[in-house]
This record gives C-alpha cells, sequence and structure tokens, in this order.
C-alpha cells in the first residue's frame, strides 16, 4: 500500500493527523480493569465502548468488557438518567459485579450529565427487592480534555477518593503504577514480596488483562484489587506513585497525603537504572532494609548489560514517542545507554514533558527536541531530517519507521501488530536490562539486514 | 405444518436435551423483566412453517432496535458505519473527523481494507487519519471554525479531489453546520466537499450510518461523471475488500468480460463513484449496507438490481451466471461457463480433502449484517451445520426477507435517519434499462429481490440478534460449537473456553475468501481451526468436574451452580 507524500506546507496545524494518543476513557477503562470483580460503564454512546473495547482486546488479547448506558438521540436531549439507571440495573443482574466503574464519554461531558448526582437519586430510589446495587465509581473522562493518560490517573484517583477510609495505620504500602504492562505489575509485586512489604498495587490487571485459559466459567475474570484493599489504601503507611509530569490533581497518592496522611512518594516511572534506583531506595527506606540480594544480582546484570550494548548504541540517535511519562522513562534509560534521543514526542500535552527530561537526563537536555501535542504527521516532518537509526514507541509508529527506514522497538501501548504486549517488561532492574537487549539487538539485526557483508559474528 | 421432518435435532451434538428452547430459556434467565420482554423478540428458534399455499412463513426478529444499556454489544456506532465501513475504503477522498480525537483514532486502519493504486503516484489516503482533534473551546464556543482549517490545511497538503467531513457525538449537540462549512469550502477551493451527519447516537447501530453515507454520496458524487459504459458493465455493491476478497472478483468479473465500473467500497475512487449511475446493472453483495444506493440509483437512472454473493464456491458461480442471465447474451454465458469450468477442479478437489475432516461440525455466527448469512455457504460447502446465527446491525429483512419490508414498524430510532426521496432524472434516466428489467422480470428472473438468511436455515434452528456478550458466553457452554465466527472483541473469550474463534470482519489477517480461490482459502483455515491439536490442551469450563459434564442431567440446574461457584 502507498501512500503520496503530502505537499510541502508547513504547521502549525490545527488539524491532528495521525494522533500520537488515545481518547480519555480508554485510560479509564483499563483502570477499571485492574480492580477485582469491576464492571466498567461508558455513559454515553455505545459507540466508544465498542472501540475501547476493540483497541484493548487488539492490545492485550484478552476479553475486555466494557458496558455503555446506549443513549439514544433523545437521551441526548433529555439527559441519561434513565439509561443509566438501565444500565446498571443490567450490568448488576448479569455480572454480580463487586464493583461498578461508571466513565463518562464526550457527549455526556458535552450535555453535562452529573453522574454523581444521578448516582445518588438511583440509589435513594432502588426498590428493595431488586438486587442491590455494588460501590459505584465514577470518572468524568472528557476527551476534549486530556489524553488516555490523563484519564487513568483520574480513574485511579476516584477510586481512591470514593472508596478509600481512614483508620490507624496498617503494615502495607499503596503503589499507583502508571499505564504499565500486566508483566510489570507482576514484576512490581515481586519487588514488594520480596522486600517483605505487603503492597496494594492499584489497578493490578496482571491476571485481568493476561489471565490463562479458563478453567472455570469466569463471568468477570479473576484477579485485580479487591475492594476491600482499595478502601485501606486509606490506611496504608506510604504511597508510591509513578509520575513526573502530571499534577496533583491527576494524584492518588497526593489525595491520600492531605486526606489522610498516607506519605507520598512521587517517582518517576521506574524506567533504567537510575530510576528503577530511586525506586528501589524508597523502597528500601520504607522498609529500613537493603535491596535484596536477587535484585542487587539484578541490577548488577543491568550494568553489565549497559556496559555491552553501549559500544553499538553509543550516540546512535533515536527518536521516541508515547505517553509522555513513558517517554521520560525511555529517555533515562537511552542516557544509561548511550543513545541520543534526538527527538522525544508525545501527543499529551501537560507541558512538563521537557522539565521531565530535563531532571532525568540534565548534561542532554538542551540537545534533546522535545514536542508535546503532535502528532506522527508532525513527528515525520521533524523526524526525516533528523536521521534516527532506532525508533522506539508503539504500534502506531510503524509507518513512520517504514517510511523512514528506521526499525521499531515496540513498547507501551497500543501494540496490536505484535503479539505478547501485555507480557513485555519495561520497569524495574529487570524491566531495563529486557529493554536494553530489545534496543541493541532490534539496532544490530538493522545494521545486519543493511550490510554488505552480511556477517554473522560480532 | 413444519417444514422439516427433523425438529428435534439438538443443537448440542447428541444431548438431546439441549433443545433451542433450552437454549433460549437459559439465555433470558437473568434479565430484569423489561430486558427479558425486549430479548425474548429477539432471540428467535428459526420455526419454518408452510401456509396452505406453500409459501413459507418465518417468525419476526424484532431486529434493528435499540440495545439496551448495559448489556455488552457487539454493535458499534452511526459513525462507525458511515466513516469506517462505508467511506474507509475509499483511498483517494481525505477523511476529516470532526469531533474530538477517539473516533477517529479508533478508526484509523482498523478494517484491514485492501487497495491497489495503479502507480505511486496516485492518492492513497486511507493510512492518514485526519481529525479536528477538537478542545474544549470548541466545544463551547463552537468548532466550525477550526474545522473550515482543517479542510484548508488538507487541501493545501494533498489537493485532494475531494474531502469529506464526519460528525461525531459533540459535535451534533454543540450545533455546528458541517454542511453549511462544506458547501462553504466546496465553494472556495473548486473540489468537491461534503459532510456526513452521522453522529454516533443516531440510530441504533453502524447501520444507520450506512443508510447516512449511502445517501450523501448518492447527492453529492454519483451521477458527476457520465461517461459511457458497455453494455455488460456493473457496480458490485456492498464489498469492502477485506482481506484482499474484491480483488478476486474483480478478476473474475475481468475474465468474464464483465465491466466493473465501480465497487462499493473496497478498493474504490472517487472517480468510480461519480460514474457509477452509468453502469447497466447493479450487484449487491452485502445487502444491509448499501441497499439504498441500489434503490436509489434505480429511481433516478433507472438502472435495475439484484442480489449476488461471492462468498462459497456454489454461490459464487450462482451469482456469475445470474448476472450474465440478465444480460442474456450467449458470449458472456459462454464466457462465465469458461471461467467456472476453470476454476471448479480445484475447488472439488479441495472439497475432497477438507470435507471428511469437516462434515458434521457445528458452527455458530454472529457477524456483522450479511456475513453471517454469506458464511453458512462455506460451512455447508464443508458440511457442517451452522446450529446459531444473527447479526450484528441488520434489520429485519435480512433475517426474513425483503418480503416483510411492507410490515417493518418504523420506530424513533429508524424515523430520525433521512430518507432521500428520489425522482428519475429528466435527462439521464435510461428507459430502456427499466424496459429491460421488466422483460426480464417477465420471463421469471427476480430482480430486487433477498430472501434473507432464515429462509436458508435449518428448521429449529437458533437465530439471536444483536446477542450480547454474557448470552454467547452462555450459548457456547450449552452448545458447544466447533467454531464460532465473530470479530476481534469476542474472540478470546471464545477462545478462553477452548472454542477456535474465526473473524469474519478482519478475518485473523488471512483471506481473500470470496470467489473460488477464496473458498479454498476459508476451507484450510476451518479444517486448521477445528482440527488443531491445540485445543485438546484447553480444558473448556464444562469438563472441569462441573456437573455438566459428569451427569446427562439437563443443562438449566447445573448451569445455574458452576456459575454461582465463580462468585
Ligand atoms: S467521543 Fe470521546 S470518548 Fe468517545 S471515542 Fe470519541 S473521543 Fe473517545
Ligand atoms: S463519540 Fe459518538 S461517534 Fe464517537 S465513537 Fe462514540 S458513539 Fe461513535
Amino acid at each position: 500500500m502507498t501512500t503520496r507524500t503530502a505537499n510541502p506546507v508547513s504547521g502549525p496545524f490545527v488539524a491532528t493527523r495521525n494522533a500520537c494518543k488515545l481518547c480519555t476513557p480508554l485510560g479509564a477503562c483499563l483502570a477499571f480493569a485492574g480492580v477485582e470483580g469491576a464492571r466498567t460503564i461508558l455513559h454515553g454512546s455505545q459507540g466508544c465502548a465498542t472501540y475501547i473495547r476493540r483497541y484493548m482486546i487488539s492490545h492485550f488479547k484478552e476479553p475486555v468488557d466494557i458496558a455503555s448506558s446506549n443513549f439514544s438521540e433523545s437521551a441526548t436531549i433529555f439527559g441519561g438518567r434513565d439509561n443509566l439507571q438501565d444500565g446498571l440495573a443490567n450490568v448488576t443482574r448479569q455480572y454480580q459485579p463487586a464493583v461498578i466503574g461508571i466513565a463518562t464519554t464526550c457527549l455526556a461531558e458535552t450535555i453535562g450529565e452529573d453522574v454523581g448526582m444521578y448516582l445518588h437519586e438511583i440509589r435513594s430510589q432502588a426498590s428493595p427487592d431488586g438486587p442491590a446495587l455494588p460501590p459505584v465509581v465514577h470518572v468524568g473522562t472528557p476527551s476534549y480534555c486530556g489524553t488516555h493518560a490523563e484519564g487513568y490517573l483520574a480513574t485511579v484517583h476516584a477510586l481512591v477518593s470514593q472508596l478509600a477510609e481512614d483508620g490507624s495505620q496498617r503494615d502495607h504500602i499503596n503503589v499507583f503504577p502508571n499505564m504499565f504492562s500486566p508483566a510489570d505489575l507482576r514484576y512490581l509485586k515481586e519487588i514488594g514480596a520480596d522486600f517483605g512489604l505487603p503492597v496494594t498495587l492499584l489497578p493490578d490487571y496482571s491476571d485481568t488483562l493476561d489471565g490463562p485459559t479458563w478453567e472455570e466459567y469466569q463471568l468477570i475474570p479473576q484477579g485485580g484489587t479487591p475492594l476491600a484493599a482499595v478502601r485501606r489504601t486509606g490506611q496504608a503507611r506510604s504511597s508510591i506513585e509513578f509520575t513526573w509530569v502530571h499534577g496533583e490533581k491527576a494524584s492518588a497518592g497526593q489525595w491520600l497525603e492531605e486526606h489522610f496522611g498516607v506519605r507520598n512518594h512521587r517517582l518517576p516511572v521506574p524506567i533504567g537504572l537510575r530510576a528503577s534506583d530511586a525506586l528501589f531506595d524508597v523502597l528500601g527506606s520504607i522498609c529500613d532494609r537493603e535491596t535484596p540480594a536477587r535484585h542487587a544480582a539484578e541490577r548488577g546484570r543491568l550494568i553489565d548489560s549497559l556496559i555491552d550494548g553501549h559500544k553499538y548504541l553509543f550516540e546512535r540517535r533515536a527518536v521516541v514517542f508515547g505517553e509522555e511519562d513513558l517517554v521520560a522513562g525511555i529517555v533515562g534509560l537511552l542516557g544509561e545507554l548511550g543513545v541520543h534521543p534526538v527527538l522525544c514526542a508525545s501527543g499529551g500535552d501537560t507541558g512538563r514533558l521537557r522539565s521531565a527530561i530535563a531532571r532525568l537526563v540534565p548534561d542532554q537536555a538542551d540537545r534533546i527536541q522535545v514536542r508535546q501535542a503532535t502528532d506522527f504527521a508532525d513527528l515525520e516532518e521533524l523526524a526525516g531530517d533528523l536521521k534516527p537509526d532506532i525508533l522506539i514507541g508503539n504500534s502506531k509508529g510503524y509507518w513512520l519507521s517504514r517510511r523512514l527506514k528506521a526499525p521499531l522497538v515496540r513498547i507501551g501501548f497500543p501494540i496490536h501488530d505484535r503479539v505478547g504486549g501485555a507480557r513485555l517488561l519495561h520497569v524495574g532492574y529487570r524491566g531495563a536490562q529486557q529493554l536494553a537487549d530489545r534496543i541493541v539487538n532490534t539496532l544490530l539485526e538493522s545494521l545486519q539486514e543493511q550490510s554488505d557483508e552480511g556477517y554473522s559474528y560480532l | 405444518m413444519s417444514e422439516s421432518s427433523t425438529t428435534s435435532d439438538p443443537l448440542r451434538g447428541g444431548d438431546a436435551s439441549v433443545t433451542p428452547a433450552v437454549v433460549r430459556e437459559q439465555l433470558l434467565r437473568d434479565y430484569p423483566a423489561k430486558t427479558k420482554k425486549k430479548r425474548e423478540k429477539q432471540i428467535v428458534i428459526n420455526d419454518k412453517q408452510r401456509d396452505e399455499d406453500g409459501s413459507l412463513q418465518l417468525p419476526v426478529v424484532a431486529a434493528n432496535t435499540r440495545t439496551v444499556p448495559g448489556i455488552i454489544t457487539q454493535r458499534g456506532c452511526c459513525y462507525a458505519g458511515c466513516k469506517g465501513v462505508i467511506l474507509g475504503p475509499t483511498r483517494d477522498i481525505v477523511n476529516i473527523v470532526h469531533g474530538p480525537i477517539g473516533c477517529s483514532f479508533y478508526s484509523w486502519l482498523t478494517r484491514r481494507n485492501q487497495t491497489h493504486t495503479p502507480t505511486d503516484e496516485h492518492d492513497n489516503f486511507m493510512t492518514y487519519c485526519f481529525s479536528t482533534d477538537m478542545i474544549e473551546e470548541n466545544i463551547i464556543f463552537g468548532g466550525e471554525k477550526r474545522l473550515r482549517q482543517a479542510i484548508q490545511e488538507a487541501y493545501d497538503l494533498f489537493h485532494p479531489k475531494a474531502i469529506a467531513v464526519f460528525s461525531t457525538c459533540p459535535v451534533g449537540l454543540i450545533g455546528d453546520d458541517v454542511h453549511q462549512v462544506s458547501a462553504e469550502m466546496k465553494k472556495q477551493l473548486g473540489i468537491n466537499v461534503f459532510a456526513f451527519s452521522c453522529e454516533g447516537y443516531k440510530g441504533v447501530s453502524q447501520s444507520a450510518g450506512h443508510h447516512i453515507a449511502n445517501n450523501q454520496i448518492f447527492k453529492h458524487v454519483i451521477g458527476e461523471d457520465d461517461t459511457t459504459r458497455s453494455q455488460w458493465s456493473i457496480n458490485l455493491l456492498g464489498e469492502y475488500n477485506i482481506g484482499g476478497d474484491a480483488f478476486v472478483i474483480e478478476d473474475l468479473l475481468e475474465r468474464c468480460g464483465i465491466e466493473l465500473v465501480s465497487t462499493f467500497s473496497g478498493n474504490s475512487t472517487y472517480d468510480q463513484f461519480a460514474n457509477a449511475h452509468m453502469a447497466r446493472l447493479n450487484a449487491v453483495m452485502c445487502h444491509r449496507s448499501i441497499n439504498y444506493v441500489a434503490d436509489m440509483i434505480e429511481k433516478k437512472y433507472g438502472t435495475p438490481w439484484i442480489k449476488v454473493n461471492f462468498i462459497g464456491a456454489n454461490a459464487t458461480a450462482k451469482s456469475l451466471r445470474k448476472i450474465a442471465e440478465y444480460f442474456d447474451d450467449r458470449r458472456l454465458t459462454e464466457n462465465v461457463e469458461r471461467v467456472i469450468g476453470e476454476e471448479f477442479p480445484a475447488v472439488v478437489q479441495a472439497q475432497r480433502k477438507y470435507r471428511p475432516r469437516c462434515s458434521g461440525k457445528r458452527a455458530v455466527l454472529f457477524v456483522g449484517g450479511s456475513r453471517a448469512h454469506h458464511y453458512q455457504e462455506l460451512f455447508r460447502e464443508l458440511g457442517m451445520e451452522t446450529i446459531a446465527a444473527g447479526y450484528e446491525f441488520a434489520h429485519r429483512d435480512d433475517y426474513e426477507g425483503r418480503r416483510v419490508l411492507p410490515s417493518i414498524k418504523i420506530d424513533a430510532d429508524s424515523r430520525n435517519i433521512e430518507e432521500l426521496r428520489v425522482d428519475a432524472d429528466q435527462e439521464k434516466f435510461r428507459e430502456s434499462d427499466r424496459q429491460k428489467g421488466i422483460a426480464r422480470e417477465k420471463q421469471g428472473y427476480t430482480l430486487r429481490e433477498y430472501d434473507g438468511m432464515m429462509a436458508e436455515m435449518k428448521d429449529q434452528t437458533l437465530i439471536i440478534d444483536d446477542i450480547s456478550h454474557s448470552e454467547a458466553e452462555r450459548l457456547i457452554r450449552m452448545v458447544r460449537p466447533d467454531v464460532f465466527c465473530a470479530g476481534i472483541k469476542e474472540k478470546y473469550s471464545v477462545q478462553k473456553m477452548g472454542v477456535p474463534c474465526k473473524q469474519l470482519h478482519s478475518y485473523d489477517y488471512g483471506g481473500p475468501y470470496a470467489g473460488f480461490a477464496g473458498a479454498i482459502n476459508f476451507y484450510e483455515e476451518i479444517d486448521r481451526m477445528v482440527n488443531a491439536r491445540i485445543w485438546s490442551r484447553v480444558q473448556p469450563p464444562w469438563e472441569n468436574g462441573s456437573p455438566a459434564a459428569e451427569s446427562k442431567s439437563p443443562l438449566p440446574a447445573s448451569m445455574a451452580e458452576s456459575e454461582e461457584n465463580t462468585n
């Protein structure tokens, strides 16, 4: 399939051409998928739910079930209260969920639906003989403000601020990951366990979105953070959250600190050596322990692989794209590998990507082009002149990779042209080591392909 | 009188307790009364009766009605049907989605429709995803200015033949006049610019979007170019070139000497649409998505239409013959027979190989608005039986046949979709084509006819319209099909239960399945699926020492039990 190249017209463009972001409720659906026994309803027309399901399914290759309140044309005029009520009743009857998550679509937000008020009314009018409504968490996710990353964080925030309970302090810590892969989540739990720390990971879709075949029929896939654990986030001894680009408004950890005095540690996403060190240091300081031997060894292996990879990667030029936090994290790792990230880009628009990068790789910051609120068409125009050796980002970068003839290392979300996106590790020493190897090998493979000699020995 | 005497054929091979009535009851079991009342009319046993004069009587399926909130449906929205399905496969129109980013992102190259440009210099914008990406300010103050600017940008970048604008949900509410903006820009830029008011909340599914797309293409494009076409020229309507299907059909038609003026819309271009009214016959593949265009062209230009189907080797042969029969020319008939003769030996050979391996296995199909019907042909050719089927967004006529059209009640959701008033074009109407149609009909040839899915399905099979996610899971547990045909949304939950799932929207990266070569392709693939050893490694939920597996007791009680266990 060919695509004609565009006429040389210079931007800035008002239109988004080949977006490098997804919409807000998708992030909400991802977060709700990590709560045990949860079902999600998107409040709006059914198309959004169907599209988002389809997109998540093509990445995770797992069932993803999202209901909708199915607005009709008249609901757009008279409001969607009845639709929401019917939706809640049907979801409850069919699935007996432990929690129902409601996120709004652009449509509901445009007409100004007050979901909180509806829920209040619906509960107070519920007939005593009908099935009882489980706890319901709702979040406003208009896509015309923010991206899927904002939707995700807002939902974690909503879960905590609507469910967490005060009480005397317990032993556990809260970990609020970013949009990590199920493999990342499993690994974070493993790290916590090795420190001897009880961890409440919220959300935890490591099983629900990467589960085994079913031996028993499951109405809702097993796994996820139990409701009781979400409630207990208010009694944790501290919280760790991973974001350097999103503000306090989106922060579940901050909310708990303000309301229940749970100390919050705000870390960058733990990709690469130094960012992982920051995580291990915090964990160590919380429980006053050294990094467990196993992980210290993994750290050693990571450094070893950074050294091995360094000679092939030194001063190679990379273009990195995706969610802002992820991009910042990858830039940290690239700095350690000696790669020059010539262009870092995101469809997100927090305005903080540059400062996050500057904090992570201070010595490199002034030679990295940073683009926010950008799209793949912009990227293509910019990247062409930068002559990158390698691209790092999600599957949507495939066309860019094809046109620039630079290989793509697939990370993050969505990965819908490969299998195993859910099982890719990005975080911690182990994740960094695996990523570093993938980056080196992808580059070696492309050099090998291009070489005239066809060498097969390094 | 019931049509067949073997009405007690159990749905589940060998288990007499799983009757259609039992399955139906189980599917409806947990719904609140209001929901149940609605679903009862959409879950129907194909009770085929003959009345006194021998004509077939089918039960009514309450299709094309709004999905109940909270039911996880396969359906998408009006916009998906308009932009994703109908206009998506056309390569040289720049599509601009007016709305927030998601709607456009999600319909970006997700349908696997293919296209071939004659050279690299020709336009192909299908890999391009253009959105106005509205921000809060536009929601509050309106987005017309932004749209105008986006159209200008698309023009500056590509100088395309045409630009199409698609409204998503919020646009309808803030009241942007996309048609006005398009008309202005058309005047200003001197290229065709037209818009679709296909907001997702319109209608009940993609189907409304098909209709809106048909209307606008008819209004704004068809009839622009009057270049004359040959005596054996056709349009192929409702073929979207998933996995290269259209390429196979194009090749067959060409070898038969039939001129293909346009395809709606697989591998299509703007110019083809503009000239479509000059074809002498319309051949409709997917009746649901495109019958409006066939109908409107006939009214305005006189071109008759017939229903065809190129899925299945027999159906392909039949369709080619039907086209030849319409034109009624010995040379064409000979061409068609020659091509069928060239293709069929390989088909027969493949059937000999795969039939014994697949025969007797059972399929269920829940997909689209014609595929759940068309693909039954292929299973039949493999000796497989379709025991349950349903569409995602079809109407009653696609189930029960067009003869029920006069009795379809128009509800509030359908009433909102514009029905264009179309009159004969004073200059361009071809009376000769109309007369030809009338003459052919007098000789017993059927035009404008579609018998629907149910007439071809066996008596007492299950028809489930707009199947929900939980119904699909229950159905699988009860009838244990050998293959489940649906889409990506169903794929992984079906496979978790140890049943292979064939995607009939995107073909799982496979295809083509149309025509003779496609049929052979499909046989091979189904053989691979239903006979793959991997499934023996998945212990299906019903074999997990559950009461259902152990006792021969009818399912209802045991099902209730094992479901409780999982909670
Ligand atoms: S309307 Fe909003 S929520 Fe729905 S798909 Fe579009 S961008 Fe996403
Ligand atoms: S907002 Fe409307 S048009 Fe967009 S995906 Fe959702 S239902 Fe469809």
